[in-house]
């Protein structure tokens, strides 16, 4: 009899402990569309060829993001552009040329993890000091690179770490016994197979260059031109929204906010989108 | 004329002695096979033979391998011995590429670029691994869509694109099935013309159809070595008569 009653609690509890599983997942799908359908519903009808390819003044009528977009594009090139050899190259030391459970391997482990906890603000801190008036490079697009490229390397190290430890032993043993060198080796067999993880890191990294706000705008400044070089300031699509949520004043102004933060949604959307096809490509290629 | 010789070695990871005082001549175009129960040494001792145990950290070898009369540990180019000494394994792998791009993997890691000797050494390789007829048409198709034995051939393809003087085998047939088994067998008596050939194998039976000498390891012990048929049925250590008549092992 107790044991029968003992079934039934049990019972009770699996149903309860679905029931919470069901609903936390549920929960979370519906944040994620709330917030999704919240923007583009306030936003989407301000979007339009104008805005996107527009000019913008502060106080003019102007409000266009075409150098927001522009200064995005060459803030994600030029971190990635300096991020990703290092990143990739720093990963490709530690498994494949280090000692593993070395103290220099410790070490570098333990300042990646360091750093990836440091907080982004701090950064902007530093690149201000530094990048931007000791090496004297000013309020620019270089600077604000530097500074972020800073930022997504312990991620991107990591990532690529993992991708490259996850290509089987016996291709690196199959590669050596033939007598191939270890840069051939890497070369030609290890990174390849690799390339799926560590296109996904370049672009999570994208994601977070384009998703940064206050370490850009303490390096890279607001200037709302088309940077002519490097060495000029610009302002990313998200300083820009920052920006104008600073200043909601109007109607328009807040049109203008909802308008880019759906621009923003939509990148984040097609970067996510990009990854998973790249990781099935890849995957449907190994089989 | 031996064409290996293995002299007085010892090997430790770390504190495990995983060979002791090993003394083994391997005579040219011959099969020598490595028997011996699981975690005896005789992966170890194989892959001492083109220094693959450099890979593993806290490796410590003491005494010499002569390969024609050359001590491979004294301080030689490792990438050389490894084309003359080749290597199968054993679980089949394959490079993630096409098999034509898996027989040319190791001409291009030397810089071959001239096309037309790649693609005669590749076909003339897997003629030799008795895999040409099956594959021709799909020389450009994924190695992974291959069955497990056409797999572990192409490895033999591509080891022997490197026109090695000895080929080692790990267990080559230990992953495949009967038929599969028998065809390397028999690709294997076609190679010993042409190779010298070490093999560990768990199978008695495979020792005997196959090898010429035969070693029996215990515990990282050489315990007797001899032609493979007088091993067989004239073994004078007692661990040796009980491993090959069947009672442990
Ligand atoms: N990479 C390695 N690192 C540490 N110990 C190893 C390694 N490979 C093998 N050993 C040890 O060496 C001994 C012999 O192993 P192995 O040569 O693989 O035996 P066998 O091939 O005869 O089964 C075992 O005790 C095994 O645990
Ligand atoms: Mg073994």
């Amino acid at each position: 009899m107790t044991q029968l009653t003992n079934k039934q609690t049990r019972m009770r509890k699996d149903q309860a402990m679905m029931a919470g599983v069901w609903a936390s997942a549920g929960l979370t799908i519906i944040f994620l569309l709330w917030v999704v359908w919240h923007i583009l519903s306030n936003g989407l009808s301000h979007v339009s060829w104008e805005f996107i390819t527009g000019s913008y003044t502060r106080i003019g009528e102007a409000s266009g993001i075409w150098a927001m977009i522009i200064s995005t594009i060459y803030m994600v090139g030029l971190s990635l552009g300096i991020a990703a050899p290092i990143g990739i190259m720093t990963a490709i030391f530690l498994t494949e040329y280090a000692k593993p459970g070395s103290k220099l391997v410790a070490g570098i482990r333990f300042c990646i993890e360091s750093l990836a906890g440091i907080p982004s603000i701090v950064y902007g801190l530093f690149g201000m000091t530094f990048f931007v008036t000791v090496l004297g490079l000013g309020f620019s697009i270089i600077a604000g690179a530097l500074t972020l490229s800073m930022l997504i390397l312990p991620v991107l190290i990591r990532t690529t770490e993992e991708a490259l430890i996850a290509v089987p032993m016996s291709y690196r043993e199959g590669g050596y016994a033939l007598g191939s060198s270890k840069i051939y080796t890497i070369w030609r067999l290890i990174l390849p197979n690799a390339l799926p993880g560590i296109v996904t890191s370049i672009i999570l990294s994208t994601g977070r260059v384009i998703g940064e706000s206050a370490p850009v705008f303490l390096t890279a400044g607001m200037v709302t031109q088309i940077p002519e070089s490097v060495l000029d300031s610009g302002r990313t699509l998200t300083v820009h929204l920052y920006k104008l949520t600073q200043e909601l004043f109007t109607q328009h102004e807040w049109n203008q906010a909802y308008a880019t933060a759906t621009i923003l949604i939509v990148l984040v959307l097609l970067l996510n989108l990009a990854t998973k096809i790249i990781a099935a490509r890849f995957d449907k290629h190994s089989h | 004329m031996n064409k290996l010789e293995v002299n007085n070695l010892n090997l430790f990871y770390g504190e495990n002695h995983a060979l002791k005082d090993i003394s083994l001549p391997i005579p040219a175009k011959q099969v020598t096979a490595l028997i011996g129960p699981s975690g005896c040494g005789k992966s170890t001792l194989l892959r001492t033979l083109n220094r693959m145990n450099d890979l593993v950290e806290g490796v410590k070898i003491e005494g010499d391998v002569m390969f024609e009369g050359e001590n491979i540990y004294a301080d030689i180019d490792v990438k050389q011995l490894r084309m003359r000494v080749g290597m199968v394994f054993q679980k089949p792998n394959p490079f993630p590429m096409s098999i034509y791009d898996n027989v040319a993997f190791g001409l291009k890691a030397q810089g071959e670029k001239d096309k037309e000797l790649i693609s005669e050494v590749v076909e003339e390789s897997l003629r030799s691994a008795a895999l040409w007829d099956e594959v021709k048409e799909r020389l450009h198709t994924p190695a992974m869509g291959l069955s497990g034995g056409q797999q572990q051939r192409l490895c033999i393809a591509r080891a022997i694109a490197m026109k090695p003087e000895v080929i080692l085998m790990d267990e080559p047939t230990s992953a495949l099935d009967p038929i599969a088994t028998h065809k390397i067998e028999e690709l294997m008596d076609e190679l010993r013309k042409k190779f010298t050939i070490v093999i560990v194998t768990h199978s008695m039976n495979q020792a005997k159809r196959i090898s010429d000498k035969t070693a029996f390891f215990w515990m990282g012990e050489l315990v007797e070595h001899a032609d493979t048929d007088t091993l067989f049925q004239h073994p004078v250590d007692s661990r040796t008569q009980g491993y090959v008549s069947g009672e442990f092992g």
